[in-house]
């Protein structure tokens, strides 16, 4: 795991041209931001709350970070900041952090392992609302297949498009929430957020359960 | 009738245009595309009402190979592409080409090969052009597979009337012609974030989650989506993904222009290996587009291998 700061560690003493290229993070290193904290103390370790491997705390909605685009994770700590994701709990911690803290732990957790993830095709059958909005969508209200954008399985797609499997069903549902209340409005070219909107209450949980399901951890190493 | 007229308005708005000077109107895809579908218009059945039987199996095989043709029908394709790309909602959205609009329109005489298409050669057109593939067998479970989806998304259409929804439709060009200039910024603004900032689309594993717009895994130049017409009628409609209808007309037009000036595979009708005289054959005559044609000093046409 962790093999952007494995090879810093393992590369800094081979001198001046190493310790250039780790420059940068040097002035912030990713994986103790991750541990302990950042160098701001209201920066809390953010395994405290999103688990040591970054895999995340369901019932409590901490999500995971394992795995994920550095660019996705570093845009929401910056929407946090900014205010466009709204967020008590995130938004004083993403306020805490330097923009070189931000771009080291961003990195960090982009390459810690992700989770397993259960390849789907659009082609499959679906059984229920979950699946029916993810592999055909609802397009009398614009709502397109959410694996059009989000990938197979809703394994995420790129630097923009977040995975969805490996959340808990309690975050997934959380965000689309959040939009549906107002309190996300960070997506880019307001892609996400309609689709959120002309969402019902029981499709909310049925697709939150349907791609949860889609993910698995591997054992703890 | 309206395709006349709809070649009329064509016509009409292309005397102006500098760029598109000279480009005949004939559009060969044949299609008179009525405006945007009433709320209420044909509705296809829904996939829990399909019979568990024998031909709800060969439909089901159809809609796999329809919305994952990469997979399903791969030895028939020869880019990146799946056939629901360009025919949005498992082929059943209104303005987005839907099956049900075009199964009970067959057989129909086509210019684009001068003689009275079935149905079955219909789909073979765009596994060759828009899938850059090879035609599959008339009598090939891929095609019959096809055929019987379509046919059950029709369930209830009357026969050889075209009904509002059919194809993607006509949106009038700018006033002072196209600009590929300005194509390029509106592409930059609302399509790269998904198509990638060269056209290149993105993947997620072997496949593409956003299929590329130009380049050798696009549809090839013979392809209906190379008319700029034809793909500004596309985009207008259904694009950005989720936000159809958004797009100025101009702007879909510009977009539809930047899009087809780029390089994608040759057309497989290559005549003697020049591109000339297949412009002359194949592209003088079919609607706006750049086949043949130099942009920016670079003759567009030659493919990418
Ligand atoms: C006190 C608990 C807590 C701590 C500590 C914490 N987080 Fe969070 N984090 C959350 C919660 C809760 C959310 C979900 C916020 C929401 O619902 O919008 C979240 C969401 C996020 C997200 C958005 C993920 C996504 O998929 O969009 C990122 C990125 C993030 N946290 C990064 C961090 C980083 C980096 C740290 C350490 C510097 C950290 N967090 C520390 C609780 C915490
Ligand atoms: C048109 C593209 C598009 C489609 C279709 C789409 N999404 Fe999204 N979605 C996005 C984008 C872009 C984001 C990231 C927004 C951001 O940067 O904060 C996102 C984010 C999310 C998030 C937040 C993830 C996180 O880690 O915080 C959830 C949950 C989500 N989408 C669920 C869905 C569901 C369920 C569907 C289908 C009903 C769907 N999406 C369809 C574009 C799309
Ligand atoms: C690159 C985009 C693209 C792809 C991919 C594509 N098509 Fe098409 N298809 C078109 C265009 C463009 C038209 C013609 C519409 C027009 O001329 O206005 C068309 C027309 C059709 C029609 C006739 C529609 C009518 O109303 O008469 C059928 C049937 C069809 N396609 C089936 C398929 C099948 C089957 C596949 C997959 C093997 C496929 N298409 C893949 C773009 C595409
Ligand atoms: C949110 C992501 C997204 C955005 C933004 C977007 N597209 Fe698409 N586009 C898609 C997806 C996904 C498909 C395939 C649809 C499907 O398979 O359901 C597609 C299909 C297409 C196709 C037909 C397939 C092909 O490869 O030729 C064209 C043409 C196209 N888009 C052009 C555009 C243009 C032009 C824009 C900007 C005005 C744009 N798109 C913006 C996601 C997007």
């Amino acid at each position: 795991m962790n093999t952007l700061s494995a090879v810093f560690r393992r590369a800094a003493p081979f001198g001046l041209l190493a310790a250039l290229a780790a420059g940068a993070a040097s002035a912030a290193d990713g994986e103790k931001i991750f541990t302990q904290g950042g160098s701001n103390p209201a920066a809390t370790a953010c395994a405290s709350c999103h688990g040591p491997q970054a895999h995340g705390l369901g019932a409590a909605g901490f999500p995971a970070l394992a795995g994920t685009s550095s660019v996705y994770l570093a845009k929401q700590l910056h929407d946090f900041r900014s205010g466009s994701r709204a967020n008590a709990v995130m938004q004083p911690i993403a306020a805490a952090l330097s923009e070189a803290e931000i771009a080291a732990v961003a990195a960090t957790l982009a390459a810690m392992p992700g989770p397993t993830v259960k390849p789907t095709s659009r082609a499959d059958a679906v059984a229920g609302p979950g699946a029916e909005l993810a592999l055909r969508g609802a397009w009398d209200r614009n709502i397109p297949e959410c694996v059009a954008c989000h990938g197979p399985g809703g394994e995420g797609v790129g630097t923009t498009f977040p995975p969805l499997a490996g959340q808990s069903p309690e975050y997934l549902a959380a965000q689309l929430n959040a939009w549906r209340a107002g309190t996300r409005n960070n997506d880019p070219h307001a892609l996400m957020g309609h689709i959120a909107r002309s969402m019902t209450e029981d499709e909310v949980k049925a697709v939150s359960a349907y791609f949860a399901s889609l993910g698995q951890w591997g054992a703890p190493q | 009738m309206s395709r006349k007229s709809s070649l009329f308005v064509l016509g009409l708005s292309l005397a102006l245009p500098a760029l598109a000077a000279g480009v005949a109107m004939d559009d060969q895809s044949q299609l008179t595309p009525k405006p945007t579908a009433a709320p209420a218009g044909f509705q296809p059945p829904r996939e829990s009402e399909l019979p568990d039987n024998a031909f709800g199996k060969l439909v089901r095989e159809g809609h796999a190979i329809f919305v994952d043709t990469q997979t399903y029908a791969a030895e028939y394709v020869g880019n990146g592409l799946n056939c629901t790309n360009c025919h949005l909602e498992q082929g059943r959205k209104a303005d987005s080409a839907p099956l049900w609009a075009a199964y009970p329109m067959y057989p129909a005489y086509r210019k684009k090969n001068d003689k009275v298409n079935s149905y079955t050669e219909r789909m073979q057109g765009c596994f060759q052009f828009s899938m850059n593939g090879k035609a599959p067998p008339t009598d090939s479970k891929v095609l019959s597979a096809l055929t019987a989806y379509s046919y059950w998304l029709s369930t209830g259409a009357p026969i050889g009337k075209e009904l509002p929804g059919r194809a993607y439709p006509t949106i009038p060009q700018p006033k002072g012609g196209y600009d590929i200039a300005k194509g390029k910024l509106v592409y930059a603004q609302n399509c790269a974030i998904c198509h990638g900032e060269n056209g290149e689309g993105q993947k997620a594993g072997a496949h593409y989650v956003f299929p590329p717009l130009w380049g050798k895994d696009s549809f090839n130049w013979g392809a209906g989506m190379h008319r700029i017409n034809t793909a500004a009628a596309f985009i207008k409609q259904n694009m950005p993904l989720g936000k159809g209808g958004t797009l100025s007309d101009d702007d879909a037009w510009h977009v539809a222009a930047y899009m087809n000036s780029h390089e994608r595979p040759q057309d497989p009708r290559l005549v003697d290996g020049s591109i000339d005289k297949t412009r002359e054959r194949y592209h003088a005559n079919d609607g706006v587009n750049l086949y043949g044609v130099k942009v920016n000093g670079v003759l567009l046409g030659q493919g990418t291998d």
